[in-house]
């Protein structure tokens, strides 16, 4: 049977487990956007051996999964001189691993570009940065923005598999809060209804980003 | 980048010599030479998909010749000199030579996320480095010039095509190009919006004595404001003359066959 006085007892834990996935999440989100349009400028390099480099490491990231990318940078590269917090790990490795999605989101956008407005940028001279900078990322980036809000969303439940490193996150206390008590039922159905409070508002609100971005085209 | 201060040939704005240009095994130019002056207003005019838009595409570096040589003021676009030979030229090369070119497009190609003044300020500021101050000023003169700047805060989309196209001219003329390339302005737009368009070209061509390249499809206009027209087939020129000349006394058979097409 549910239990009111433990369900309370056990709150403020699961509230700063809440607390800390937000504050991953927010972090590997920014490591994301950042590392993602770097990987959507450079894979349209001229240079092939450029572009080919960006394609192999976006595969290779993509390809694997992201517990597995944890474990190896978090136990295996300290027998390599790299130790690193499990916090840094975190933001590091999810951060770098949505970037490769992120990476595509921005690749449809500049795709969406036409080839015209790249030419008019030309015919005034313009460099290559400024036009990358004034012509062909802000219609770029606005048409990414709903699929980056989706990534948002999918980054913040991925942290659960954080707790497989050691971070206190929300699913990492609901499980030592059942350890302690033997009793699974509260914490478990606290945190998922805490990971819901969080994700089907976001939802609703990628979805209206969305029908916005229709409407304006 | 700066405009080269000393040309070569101050007298030649443009010179295309045998120049070529094949998208697969289509030559859309073939061996091409025209030649236009300083100050010459030239008409392109001739049936479509005669090599008439590639001709500016080329000049204006959006496609490179297969071979040929293009000339800017008696500079080699395509070709530089790197240790005493002619090679194919770079990047930088090709940049600093087609400075003085500017181009107005068929569909007009504003930036649809920045305001008309936005548009017209960009290169100003961001490629001859005026401030903000003048690059502002210089574009309220050219807004008033062709009539729009009322429009200033407005955005390309907001706009009919003809007020769209005549900002895509005062952009283009904000960086005070030597030569103005016109790629069938006013094909994209309703009949009722080609006077105004046309009405702006018309005053640069008897105010400013820049050299124009005119693609068009509007024979009348051609006929009025060039100074010389060049009837293109098969991707070069059959036959070039004055405008009487050629719309009165045409001495091609192909050019009298298709002004009896397009003029009825």
């Amino acid at each position: 049977m549910w239990d009111w006085s433990y369900a309370a007892d056990i709150t403020p834990d699961l509230l700063r487990g809440l607390l800390l996935t937000f504050q991953i999440t927010a972090m590997a989100f920014v490591v994301s956007v950042i590392t993602g349009l770097v990987w959507a400028i450079a894979g349209r390099a001229p240079n092939r051996v450029v572009r080919g480099i960006v394609r192999l490491m976006l595969e290779f990231v993509r390809g694997t999964p992201l517990l597995v990318q944890l474990f190896l940078v978090y136990y295996v590269l300290p027998d390599y001189g790299i130790v690193l917090k499990a916090s840094v790990t975190a933001v590091l490795v999810i951060g770098v691993h949505y970037s490769t999605y992120v990476a595509e989101a921005y690749r449809a956008g500049i795709e969406s570009v036409p080839r015209e407005q790249w030419e008019a940028a030309r015919s005034l001279h313009l460099s290559p940065v400024r036009t990358w900078r004034a012509v062909v990322l802000p219609p770029a980036v606005r048409f990414a923005i709903p699929p980056i809000g989706s990534y948002l969303i999918q980054m913040y439940k991925e942290t659960a598999l954080l707790f497989a490193i050691g971070l206190p996150v929300l699913l990492a206390e609901a499980r030592s809060a059942g350890g302690f008590s033997f009793r699974l039922l509260e914490p478990f159905t606290i945190a998922g209804l805490m990971y819901l409070a969080v994700s089907v508002p976001s939802s609703m609100l990628v979805s209206k980003l969305e029908r916005r971005y229709d409407r304006a085209h | 980048m700066t405009v080269p201060t000393e040309f070569p040939d101050p007298t030649t704005a443009l010179r295309f010599a045998d120049v070529c240009v094949s998208y697969g095994n289509t030559d859309v130019l073939n061996r091409l030479d025209l030649t236009i002056g300083a100050h010459e207003k030239v008409s392109i005019i001739g049936p479509s998909g005669s090599g008439k838009t590639t001709v500016l595409r080329a000049a204006m570096t959006l496609v490179r010749p297969t071979s040929g040589n293009i000339e800017v003021f008696g500079q080699n676009l395509y070709q530089e000199e790197r240790n005493g030979t002619f090679r194919s030229a770079r990047e930088k090369h090709v940049r600093h030579v087609a400075r003085s070119m500017g181009m107005v497009f068929q569909s007009y190609n504003l930036f649809p996320h920045m305001s008309v003044l936005q548009n017209v300020i960009e290169a100003p500021v961001s490629v001859l480095g005026l401030t903000k101050d003048a690059a502002v000023d210089r574009a309220e003169r050219l807004l008033d010039m062709v009539g729009l700047r009322h429009k200033s805060d407005a955005y390309p989309p907001q706009l009919s095509g003809g007020q769209q196209q005549r900002i895509a001219i005062a952009r283009a003329m904000a960086l005070q190009p030597k030569i103005m390339l016109f790629d069938e302005i006013t094909s994209a737009l309703d009949p009722e919006l080609v006077g105004e368009v046309l009405d702006t070209v018309r005053t640069l061509a008897e105010e400013t004595p820049m050299a124009m390249v005119l693609v068009t499809h509007e024979m009348r206009f051609a006929r009025e404001i060039s100074d010389r027209v060049a009837v293109f087939d098969g991707g070069r020129v059959i036959e070039h003359g004055a405008p009487e000349q050629i719309f009165e006394a045409p001495s091609e058979p192909r050019t009298q066959q298709f002004l009896r097409a397009v003029l009825g």
